[in-house]
């Protein structure tokens, strides 16, 4: 029956239109398609990275020195300068003098950078057109700054896009985590039957709650919070995400620790409070103990979740994407990036494939975090027999 | 006096009732056995020594039970202290996700003894007394689930002898063991009886006619008869009894 | 023997057991008291902006007055699309899975792939979503794309309950049918499909929940930003409500002055949320009660 291999089939295919899109950045150069960058033919510089074509249009670059090339400054030049070179008649009424003229101006100016669209290119340009690179993996990972529509050449680096992940979903790990503890050994081991069977659907409809809620909640209650306790310009913070994800990674982990603790033998707690322990002993020494993996399972896909949920955090977090320094900056997550980005990227394009890249990213976490689960709970069943 | 002793106990797990006016009283250095088909109190009326039916919502007690005379149901009794003179071993073998060595330990350490030479001696005292020491001296840091189901029952029973009690209540002991495991903790049984009063629950007759010195048959929540192993085997007062131990029903 | 204080030991045991329940019951009732608070404050809020015409009508005003009846709308259909699609496809395959596929290494690794699939972030479903049902077989930003991006969001949820209901039925009933000479499917069919249905009505019930809530994976496939008229065809683009409250909490125009239908919009959702699982968790008790009169 075809109907049973649905599941594995769309895990397939979410993995190779997922790859086959994201990988597909590392095929693309980060200049933006159509255009090109032309220096002086007696430059001696060759290549540009894209991160120095960006410092050089910030102006953060200004001499040729700096990028290996002779004493020299340089000389910003974009098409739209033209006009402050040549007059309208000079370039023509309908530009055909155009690809000429911006041959000259570069031969003539020794330390020009110009960028100007591929059409205006001259078919005998004097200057020396710089090759431009593919994106590399180096500069995915590896770049500081993720401005993925800058001019000339976008920006890639996913470090303050992981690091923003990083940074709200641990947070939010160490809110929940001894909240979910706590609930998970009172439901299981202290309260009594009755109180149990109403907290626990209680918890199970906090799970229901669609994120967007959890956001808007976030967003009208715990950002102004944040805003007026801790004096900061904005509430939009790290710390707002961490709360939300916090308080949406509550249930899933008071459901499996508890479920774990409530499947510890009868007759070894019995065993350990004949023994003269008392019930928090017997909880701590015994209980704990025998369900620690699937405390530590539930631990696992609350981070899992917390990782991987987009709705909440792109409401509350402030989406700057800075490397952070600490909680109480805004930060931007990797899903919220793809949720924010997504639709203003032109299909197929550089930014496009690139927000795909990063869908692959959060795939292979996530995967990782789920095989990480299934590992424990399986070496906890060998464990038995 | 007795060491254990039950006067008119009765027992109600909600409206209905387990035990009926039960009466029993029981030496000290004896082994005891309480017989019965499935259901007949046995096991409550072994759980009230050490108050372990106190943990089941909704049950009720009627009556006295006494340790060493002294009411153990009676206002300002330290249940822990109680459990730790009352030991109890489990019918199928139950120990801790520790090690062989934490598993005995454990009773001396929630009791707050913290003096590790103490410690290690007291284990290694009771690992010998359940003649396991042999088996396990080289592997006391390994986990205590890699012992075999006969062993890990020896091991719960090393547990329980750990804090020295002078009582071991025994619930169906080897129910889940393989027939040497069972003949190896009979064996044991007979030799604790020089420092320990036993009471042991069984399903299996032959069991209680090795083992016990006296036996108690119960049923539908009644003490039938209470007496010498050795009578109540070969010459029974009661017709019911009679039609139990030589299998007319059970 | 060793000495101790039996009664000082005891004393502290108590002391500390004291404490530490205390400090956990505080806080098992402080996350309970958490979602309390949310629910008050979402329903508080929000019940002063719902109305009839806020159920009925369309946005006025660059959505700051008027109603949400298109997101509504929009919502029903997706819900209705992904579950044509995920129902069927997923008791099918629990069905499957659970009656006919014997214990082993493919049970194992399809098993691995259900999990996989609930574990993947929603956000990456509204990625494939885009590139396979938008881009590739070109169904655009639809009512189509979205069901069914849904509907495979939904998949593992619907095995998964549909699983644990076939494992609830009793080997006997199996075995008793067989014994009659029934085939496997006419035993599935006839014995195990009928006890295990009200349970797979519920995890059905809970998986609506769950998706009239998403919003990642629509964002791409279907959401509109407003609409003014109702979509026609599967072909349509829609409002829907989670992206709704999202937009006019976030980029609307006048932030302030939607802040009424933002509520409105969230308790909306929050009543789907609640009314679902009161109605599984209604139905459970209802059919358990049935079966244990039988």
């Amino acid at each position: 029956m075809l109907s049973s291999t649905v599941t594995s089939l769309t895990v397939l295919l979410i993995v190779v239109f997922l790859f086959k899109e994201g990988v597909g950045v590392f095929d693309k150069t980060a200049m933006e398609e159509g255009f090109v960058i032309a220096i002086n033919k007696n430059n001696p510089v060759d290549k540009l990275s894209s991160e120095q074509i960006k410092n050089i249009y910030d102006q953060k670059i200004i001499s040729w020195e700096e990028v290996g090339g002779k004493k020299d400054s340089i000389f910003l030049f974009r098409v739209d300068d033209i006009s402050n070179f040549y007059t309208d008649e000079q370039i023509g009424e309908n530009f055909e003098m155009l690809p000429y003229r911006l041959s000259s101006l570069v031969d003539s100016f020794p330390g020009v950078i110009a960028f100007f669209p591929e059409k205006y290119l001259d078919k005998n340009f004097k200057g020396k057109k710089l090759e431009a690179d593919k994106v590399t993996l180096a500069e995915f990972f590896g770049g500081e700054e993720w401005f993925p529509t800058a001019h000339p050449s976008a920006q890639l680096g996913v470090k303050p896009l992981i690091l923003g992940t990083l940074w709200v979903s641990l947070g939010a790990i160490l809110l929940a985590l001894p909240l979910a503890l706590a609930a998970a050994i009172y439901m299981s081991e202290i309260a009594k039957e009755r109180v149990r069977r109403i907290m626990k659907p209680l918890i199970e409809l906090l799970a229901g709650i669609p994120s967007v809620v959890y956001g808007f909640f976030g967003l009208v209650v715990i950002v102004p919070l944040i805003q007026s306790t801790f004096g900061v310009a904005v509430g939009e913070t790290g710390l707002a995400g961490s709360i939300i994800l916090g308080i949406m990674a509550l249930p899933t982990i008071i459901t499996i620790s508890e479920d774990a603790m409530r499947n510890t033998p009868r007759a070894m707690k019995e065993a350990s409070l004949a023994l003269g322990a008392s019930k928090w002993q017997t909880i701590y020494r015994v209980v704990i103990p025998h369900s620690i993996s699937g405390i530590s399972a539930g631990a696992i896909l609350g981070i899992g979740r917390a990782i991987g949920e987009t709705m909440a955090v792109l409401m509350v977090t402030g989406n700057a994407a800075v490397i952070p320094h600490g909680i109480l900056e805004p930060m931007r997550t990797i899903p919220a990036t793809i949720a924010a980005e997504l639709g203003e990227a032109p299909n197929g394009g550089l930014h496009y494939k690139a927000l795909f890249a990063l869908g692959c990213v959060l795939f292979i976490i996530t995967l990782f975090l789920n095989l990480t689960v299934e590992f424990i709970s399986n070496r906890k069943k060998a464990h038995k027999h | 006096m007795f060491k254990l002793e039950s006067k008119n106990v009765d027992v109600f797990y909600g409206s209905s009732q387990a035990l009926k006016n039960v009466n029993i009283e029981i030496q000290n250095n004896t082994v005891t056995a309480l017989i019965g088909p499935s259901g007949c109190g046995k096991s409550t009326y072994l759980r009230l020594f050490n108050r372990m039916n106190d943990l089941i919502d909704g049950i009720k007690i009627d009556g006295q039970v006494l340790i060493d005379g002294q009411d153990i149901y009676a206002k300002g009794v330290n249940v822990d202290i109680l459990r730790k003179r009352v030991g109890m071993v489990f019918q199928k073998p139950n120990p801790f996700p520790k090690t062989i060595f934490e598993n005995v330990a454990y009773g001396l350490r929630v009791n707050g003894v913290k003096d590790e030479n103490f410690i290690r001696e007291r284990v290694e005292t009771s690992i010998k007394q359940v003649v396991l020491w042999d088996e396990v001296k080289d592997k006391m840091k390994r986990s205590a689930f890699e012992l075999s189901g006969g062993q890990q029952q020896r091991l719960c029973i090393a547990r329980a002898m750990a804090i020295e009690p002078s009582i071991i209540l025994m619930d169906e002991p080897t129910s889940a063991l393989d027939p040497i495991s069972t003949s190896k903790i009979e064996e044991l049984i007979h030799e604790l009886k020089s420092k320990f009063t036993i009471v042991i629950v069984t399903h299996n007759m032959q069991q209680a006619a090795r083992v016990s010195d006296k036996t108690a048959f119960f049923y539908l929540g009644e003490l039938v008869e209470y007496g010498e192993t050795k009578q109540i085997f070969t010459n029974p007062k009661q017709e019911k009894t009679q039609n139990y131990i030589t299998g007319r029903f059970g | 023997m060793y000495q101790i204080d039996e009664n000082k030991v005891t004393r502290k045991k108590k002391r500390n057991q004291k404490f530490v329940f205390f400090l956990f019951g505080a806080m098992g009732y402080f996350v309970v008291a958490l979602l309390v608070l949310i629910l008050t404050f979402i329903i508080y809020k929000g019940a002063s902006a719902i109305s009839w015409d806020f159920i009925t009508k369309m946005p006025e005003e660059g959505m700051t007055k008027g109603g949400i009846f298109p997101a509504i709308i929009g919502t029903l259909c997706l819900v209705a699309g992904s579950m044509l699609f995920a129902f069927p496809i997923g008791v099918l395959a629990a069905i499957y899975m659970n009656e006919y596929v014997k214990d082993g290494f493919i049970k194992k690794f399809i098993k691995q792939m259900t999990n996989n699939l609930a574990g993947i972030p929603s956000i990456v479903f509204g990625l494939f979503g885009m590139s396979l049902f938008v881009n590739k077989l070109g169904f655009g930003d639809s009512i189509l794309a979205g069901s069914l991006t849904l509907g495979l969001l939904a998949l593992p949820v619907v095995i998964r309950t549909t699983e644990e209901a076939l494992k609830a039925v009793d080997n006997t009933f199996r075995q008793a049918s067989i014994g009659l000479g029934a085939s496997k499917w006419q035993t599935t069919r006839r014995v195990v499909l009928p006890i295990a249905f009200p349970n797979i009505i519920t995890g059905l019930i809970l998986s609506v929940g769950r998706v009239s809530g998403e919003t990642a994976p629509i964002l791409f496939t279907v959401a509109a930003y407003f609409l003014p008229k109702l979509p026609t065809s599967i072909f349509d683009q829609a409002m829907a409500l989670p992206y709704h409250l999202y937009v006019i909490s976030t980029s609307g125009t006048n932030i302030e002055e939607s802040r009424p239908i933002a509520y409105g919009t969230a308790l909306v959702l929050v009543i789907i949320v609640l009314f679902t699982n009161l109605l599984a968790n209604g139905l459970r008790k209802y059919f358990s009660k049935k079966v244990k009169m039988n």
